[in-house]
C-alpha cells in the first residue's frame, strides 16, 4: 500500500468464530436453534446453576476433527479444555471454557485464489472447541441491562490463521474460502447476519522487509465485505500515525459500519488477565486415531478437489469453474444437470440464467422453483432441437415463475420447433418457386440467404429449426 | 424410647425395621426431637422435620408394600453443600443466603431413592473451606464433646462440622460430608465417629456445590464402620453428568466387612511423623499398627518422600480451583446481589457482603497463583508436585495394601482459637491432604482419647477405588480399638 513517504506492507491474520452445527450446545443438552424466545435455551449448565457440570457434546468434538481434517490440518488425540476466567454477565460461570494451550486441531493451510487467477497459500495455526458467551441487551431499558442466556454454552470452532495475509482482497478471499470449506462439510452454516461466523481481524503495516509492526484486533466483523473494509481502514489509518512520526498502540478496536470507522474498545493495559488453567471438571479429551481416520474417510469432496475436477473433466474455465464450486449445492446442482448433456451449456445456463433469476428474487440455490432435472429438461429440448435457445429463454423464465416442467410450458404453448424436414422442404420450395429472381442472386451473393431465411420464419412464425431452413436453402439455392 | 432409637447405628436401625419393631415414623419422630434438642450446637443450617415426617411416612408405606431400599427409613442430615430440590442450600454462605434450588444433586437423589429420610441441612464451613465449622454465616457448629475441665465451647472440625456434631450427638443416624482436604475425615476424627472419603470419581459431584473440582469428593459420616460401608454403597456409582465420575463397578461393601486383616500389608510412612507431633498421636499410631499386627497382618515400614510438599501444594490447587468456581456468584443471576449503579461496583460490594474472610482469603489467593507471571512458579509447580505425590502412593501401593496413619495432628480446639491462624488452622489437614491430592480413598475411625477425654482417630489410605479393602481394615481396627467413648451430652 503507498503511503506518502513510499510502499508501506500490510500484514493480516484473522481470528475467525464458527458456531458448530449442532443441535445441542457443547457441554449442556440445551437446543441451539436461533431467534427462540429469550432465555428459553438455558439449561442448568448454561445458566451456572451452583453445583452444575459440563458434559461434553461428541457431536462438537467430531464436527470440529471435521474442520480440521477440511483444513488439512494435524488433528490432535489428545487435547485439553481450559477456564478463561473474566466477569461479565452475560458469562453466567464467571469463565469460559475454551482450548487454551491444547487445541483439539493443530497446525494446517488453506489455498486461496485470487481475481488476478494467482493462487495463496495461508497457514492455519489452531482450530480449538470453545463456549459462546450470553447476549446483553442494552436499548431495552435506558437503566437496566437485559441478559439473554440463548447463546450461552453454545459450541464454537475458533480457527486462527497465520499472518500471512497481504491485502484486503486475501483477507475476504481467505474468509470466503474458509466458509465455503465448512458450509461444505456442514460444521457451520456460516451464516453471517446470524452470527454463526465472525471474524476478529488482525492488522499491522510495515515497510517492506521490516518486522512485524504492531497490530491491533478489529473485533466481532461480521460479513466478508466488512472484513476487507476494516483491512483498509485500520492500514490507512496505521500508516498516517506512522507517516506523522506516531506509533501504534495494541488494542482491540471495533467496527462502526454506520460511520465507516473503527474505534478503540480497550489497551493492551486494560487487557485481562484469563487466569487460564485447565478445567477440572472436564478430562482431556482423548480421541482415537481409527475414529479420525474413519471420520477422514467420510468427508465429501472438498473445495480445491472440486475445482481441479471440474476443470478436467467439463473443460470449464477458471473463472465459471469458480463460480460453481463455491458452493456445495451449486456444484451439485450443476453436476445433476451436467450429467449426460454438454456441460459447457449446462455451466452457461446455470451460472447465467438460474443465477441471474435466483439473485433477481433474492433466494438460494436450495429455494429454486427450477430444480436441476428441470432445467436438464429444459436442456434436452435444446439438444435435440424441439426448440431453440430463445425460446429456451422464454420457456425458463415460465420454468421459474411457475416451476412447471419444460416439455410441459412447450406443448402448453405450441413453442415446438418445425424439424419436420419435408414440411420444411416443402415451405423452401415454395418460397424458391414465388421468388426465382432473389434465387438467381444466390451465385453472386450468398448473403441473399438471410432475406429467404426471414421469410421461413416468419412464415412458421420462428418455429422452424435454423439450422434445418439454412442447410435446406443453400441445398436448393445451390442446386 | 427416644434414646434407644437414636442410639442406634443405620445398620442396627435397619434390622429393627426389617423387624417390624419400629416404624420410620417413631425412629424419624425421636430424631427430630434429638435434632431440636441439639440446637445448642448450632449443627444444622435448616431443619427439614416436616419433609422429614413426609418421607418417613412415604418410607412406611413402601415398606408395607414390600419395596425396602438399602437404606429405607433411615433418617440423616446432609451437608449444606448438597443441592436439595425444593430446599433452601447455602454453602454456608451469605452470598447464596436463601437460594433454593430446583435441582436434586445425583448423590442425595440416590439416598432418596434408596429410602432414606432427610431430618435438615448441616452447618458448616463457608463453601467447605476451613478446618473447624467456624466460619459460617450462621455462626460456629459445636462439638458435643467438653475437654476434661474445660467449659469451652469445642469445633467438630471442618468442613462437614455440623455433619459430625449432629451424627456424634446421635441427633441423625448417619450425614453426608464432602471431603476435600480432609473435611470429611478431620471432624470424625475430632467428634468419635467415622468419616469416609471415597477414591475421587467414586461419587458423582453433580449437584454438590463445588470448593475445589479436582478434590472434591462426597462421603459418608457415620457412627461405625458397617454403617460407612452401608451408606457408601448406596452414594456410590457412575453418573454421565459428571464427566470426572468412574464408570466402575460398586462393591457390595459391607459383604467384604468382615474378610480379617490377615496377610493384609499395611504401610506405615515414615515422613508422616511430624516434627512437634503431640506424643499422644503418636501413642495413638502405635497401638493402631499393633493392633494390625495382633491381627496377623504384615507391617511395612513405606517412603512417602514428597509428603512435606503436600500442603502447600494443597493451598495452591484448592484455592486456584475454588476462585474460578466461585466466580458464578456475582450478584447477577441468584443469590445476593449488593444494588449499585455501577456494574463493576456492584461486583465488588456483592462479593465483599456475600463471602466471609476465609473465602475471600482462598479467592485472592487463587486468583494470584494462576495470574500471568506466577502461574508457572505456582499454579504449574504445584500441578507437577501433585503428581509426584501420587507416584509416591503408586510405588508404595505395590508393596502396601492399604496405608496407616494419624487422621489429624491434635485432638479439638476451642471455638476461636486458630481463627486468626490460618497456618496453624491450615496444619489439621497435614494428614489428610496427600490422600486428597492422589485421588484416593481414606477413611477415619476413632481409635482412642485424648489426654483430655477427647475423641483421636486413626486414617486409612487405600488403592483407587478399592473401598472394599480399606473399609475391611478399617473394620478390623474398629473391633481392635473398642471405641465406646460418647460425649458428655449423650446418655449411653
Amino acid at each position: 500500500m503507498k503511503g506518502a513517504s513510499g510502499d508501506w506492507e500490510v500484514v493480516i491474520g484473522c481470528e475467525v468464530h464458527c458456531q458448530v452445527v449442532s443441535k445441542s450446545k457443547l457441554f449442556s443438552g440445551a437446543s441451539t436453534a436461533f431467534g427462540a424466545k429469550p432465555n428459553s435455551q438455558v439449561s442448568l449448565v448454561d445458566a451456572a446453576m451452583p453445583g452444575m457440570l459440563p458434559v461434553i457434546n461428541a457431536v462438537c468434538v467430531e464436527q470440529a476433527v471435521r474442520s480440521g481434517l477440511a483444513l488439512g490440518a494435524a488433528i490432535n488425540l489428545v487435547s485439553v479444555f481450559d477456564r478463561k476466567n473474566y466477569f461479565y454477565p452475560d458469562l453466567p460461570a464467571g469463565y469460559q471454557i475454551s482450548q487454551f494451550t491444547r487445541p483439539i486441531v493443530g497446525q494446517g493451510k488453506l489455498r486461496v485464489d485470487l481475481v488476478d487467477g494467482s493462487s495463496r497459500e495461508i497457514g492455519i495455526t489452531r482450530l480449538h472447541l470453545e463456549q459462546d458467551a450470553g447476549k446483553s441487551i442494552h436499548d431495552r431499558d435506558p437503566r437496566t441491562t437485559h441478559v439473554d442466556l440463548n447463546r450461552s454454552g453454545v459450541a464454537l470452532m475458533e480457527i486462527v490463521s497465520e499472518p500471512d495475509m497481504r491485502s484486503s482482497e486475501e483477507a475476504g478471499a481467505f474468509v470466503t474460502k474458509l466458509r465455503s470449506i465448512l458450509r461444505y462439510i456442514g460444521s457451520c452454516d456460516g451464516n453471517m447476519e446470524e452470527g454463526s461466523l465472525r471474524c476478529d481481524v488482525n492488522v499491522s503495516v510495515r515497510r517492506p522487509g521490516a518486522e512485524l509492526g504492531t497490530r491491533t484486533e478489529t473485533k466481532n466483523v461480521n460479513s466478508i465485505r466488512f472484513i476487507k473494509r476494516v483491512v483498509e481502514i485500520e492500514a490507512r489509518r496505521q500508516i498516517e500515525i506512522l507517516e506523522g512520526g506516531g506509533k501504534i498502540d495494541q488494542e482491540t478496536r471495533l467496527f462502526d459500519a454506520d460511520r465507516d470507522e473503527t474505534r478503540s474498545m480497550r489497551s493492551k493495559e486494560e487487557s485481562h488477565d484469563y487466569r487460564y488453567f485447565p478445567d477440572p471438571d472436564l478430562l482431556p479429551l482423548v480421541l482415537e486415531q481409527s475414529w479420525v481416520d474413519d471420520i477422514a474417510k467420510g468427508l465429501p469432496e472438498l473445495p480445491d478437489a472440486k475445482r481441479a475436477r471440474f476443470m478436467d473433466d467439463y473443460g470449464l474455465t477458471v473463472a465459471d469453474t469458480d463460480q460453481l464450486v463455491a458452493e456445495r449445492g451449486v456444484a451439485d446442482y450443476f453436476e445433476a444437470v451436467a450429467e449426460g448433456r454438454d456441460a459447457r451449456t449446462a455451466a452457461n445456463w446455470v451460472i447465467h440464467d438460474l443465477f441471474g433469476q435466483l439473485n433477481h428474487s433474492d433466494r438460494e440455490i436450495a429455494d429454486s422453483p427450477v430444480s436441476a432435472a428441470a432445467l436438464g429438461g429444459l436442456l434436452d429440448l435444446i439438444a435435440d432441437v424441439t426448440i431453440s435457445g430463445r425460446t429456451a429463454k422464454d420457456v425458463f423464465a415460465e420454468m421459474f415463475s411457475s416451476g412447471g416442467e419444460a416439455a410441459a410450458i412447450v406443448e402448453a404453448r405450441g413453442l415446438g420447433q418445425i424439424s419436420d424436414a419435408g414440411e420444411i422442404e416443402a415451405l423452401v420450395d415454395e418460397l424458391i418457386a414465388d421468388n426465382p429472381g432473389q434465387a438467381a442472386q444466390f451465385a453472386d451473393n450468398p448473403k441473399v440467404i438471410g432475406w429467404f431465411m426471414g421469410r421461413i420464419m416468419q412464415a412458421t412464425k420462428g418455429q422452424a429449426n435454423p439450422g434445418l431452413v439454412n442447410a435446406l436453402l443453400r441445398k436448393k439455392l445451390g442446386g | 424410647m427416644s434414646d434407644a432409637l437414636t442410639g442406634l447405628t443405620l445398620g442396627g436401625a435397619r434390622d429393627r425395621l426389617e423387624a417390624g419393631e419400629i416404624s420410620s415414623l417413631e425412629l424419624t419422630e425421636a430424631h427430630i426431637a434429638a435434632m431440636e434438642a441439639a440446637r445448642p450446637l448450632n449443627a444444622i443450617i435448616t431443619e427439614t422435620p416436616d419433609h422429614a415426617l413426609a418421607m418417613a411416612k412415604a418410607s412406611d408405606a413402601r415398606r408395607a408394600r414390600g419395596r425396602v431400599g438399602a437404606m429405607e427409613g433411615l433418617p440423616i442430615a446432609i451437608k449444606d453443600l448438597y443441592c436439595t430440590a425444593g430446599v433452601r442450600t447455602t454453602a454456608a454462605s451469605n452470598i447464596l443466603g436463601n437460594f433454593i434450588p430446583s435441582y436434586e444433586s445425583t448423590v442425595t437423589a440416590k439416598l432418596w431413592d434408596a429410602g432414606a429420610v432427610m431430618l435438615g441441612k448441616t452447618n458448616m464451613d463457608e463453601f467447605a473451606m476451613g478446618s473447624s465449622s467456624m466460619f459460617s454465616f450462621v455462626g460456629p457448629a459445636i462439638s458435643p464433646w467438653r475437654r476434661h475441665g474445660d467449659d469451652r465451647d469445642l469445633v467438630p472440625g471442618g468442613s462437614s462440622g455440623g455433619s459430625a456434631a449432629i451424627v456424634a450427638a446421635r441427633a441423625a443416624l448417619a450425614a453426608t460430608g464432602t471431603d476435600t482436604g480432609g473435611s470429611i475425615r478431620q471432624p470424625a476424627a475430632f467428634t468419635g465417629i467415622v468419616g469416609m472419603k471415597p477414591t475421587y470419581g467414586r461419587c458423582s459431584r453433580w449437584g454438590i456445590i463445588a470448593f475445589a473440582s479436582s478434590l472434591d469428593q462426597a462421603g459418608p459420616l457415620t457412627r461405625c464402620v458397617t454403617d460407612a460401608a452401608i451408606m457408601l454403597g448406596v452414594m456410590a456409582g457412575h453418573d454421565p453428568k459428571d464427566s470426572t465420575s468412574v464408570d466402575a463397578p460398586v462393591p457390595d461393601y459391607e459383604a467384604a466387612l468382615h474378610d480379617g486383616v490377615k496377610g493384609l500389608r499395611v504401610g506405615i510412612p515414615a515422613e508422616y511423623r511430624v516434627d512437634n507431633m503431640p506424643g499422644e498421636i503418636d501413642a495413638l499410631w502405635r497401638r493402631g499398627i499393633a493392633w494390625m499386627a495382633a491381627r496377623g497382618a504384615e507391617i511395612v515400614d513405606i517412603s512417602l518422600p514428597h509428603t512435606k510438599y503436600a500442603l502447600p501444594t494443597y493451598y495452591i490447587v484448592a484455592p486456584a480451583e475454588a476462585s474460578s468456581n466461585l466466580a458464578r456468584y456475582d450478584g447477577v443471576k441468584y443469590g445476593l446481589r449488593s444494588r449499585h449503579d455501577k456494574l463493576i461496583d456492584m461486583y465488588e460490594q456483592t462479593r465483599a457482603d456475600g463471602f466471609g474472610a476465609e473465602v475471600q482469603r482462598r479467592i485472592l489467593i487463587g486468583a494470584y497463583v494462576l495470574s500471568a507471571g506466577y502461574y508457572d512458579a505456582y499454579y504449574l509447580k504445584a500441578q507437577k508436585i501433585r503428581t509426584l505425590i501420587a507416584d509416591d502412593f503408586r510405588a508404595a501401593f505395590d508393596k502396601v495394601d492399604v496405608v496407616l496413619t494419624p487422621t489429624a495432628p491434635s485432638d479439638a480446639f476451642a471455638v476461636g482459637d486458630k481463627a486468626d491462624d490460618p497456618i496453624a488452622m491450615y496444619l489439621n489437614d497435614v494428614f489428610t491432604v496427600p490422600a486428597s491430592l492422589a485421588g484416593l480413598p481414606a477413611i477415619s475411625l476413632p481409635a482412642g482419647l485424648s489426654g483430655g477425654g477427647l475423641p483421636l482417630g486413626l486414617h486409612l489410605i487405600g488403592k483407587p477405588f478399592d473401598e472394599a479393602t480399606l473399609l475391611c481394615a478399617a473394620y478390623a481396627l474398629e473391633q481392635a480399638a473398642g471405641f465406646e467413648a460418647l460425649p458428655g451430652s449423650v446418655t449411653p
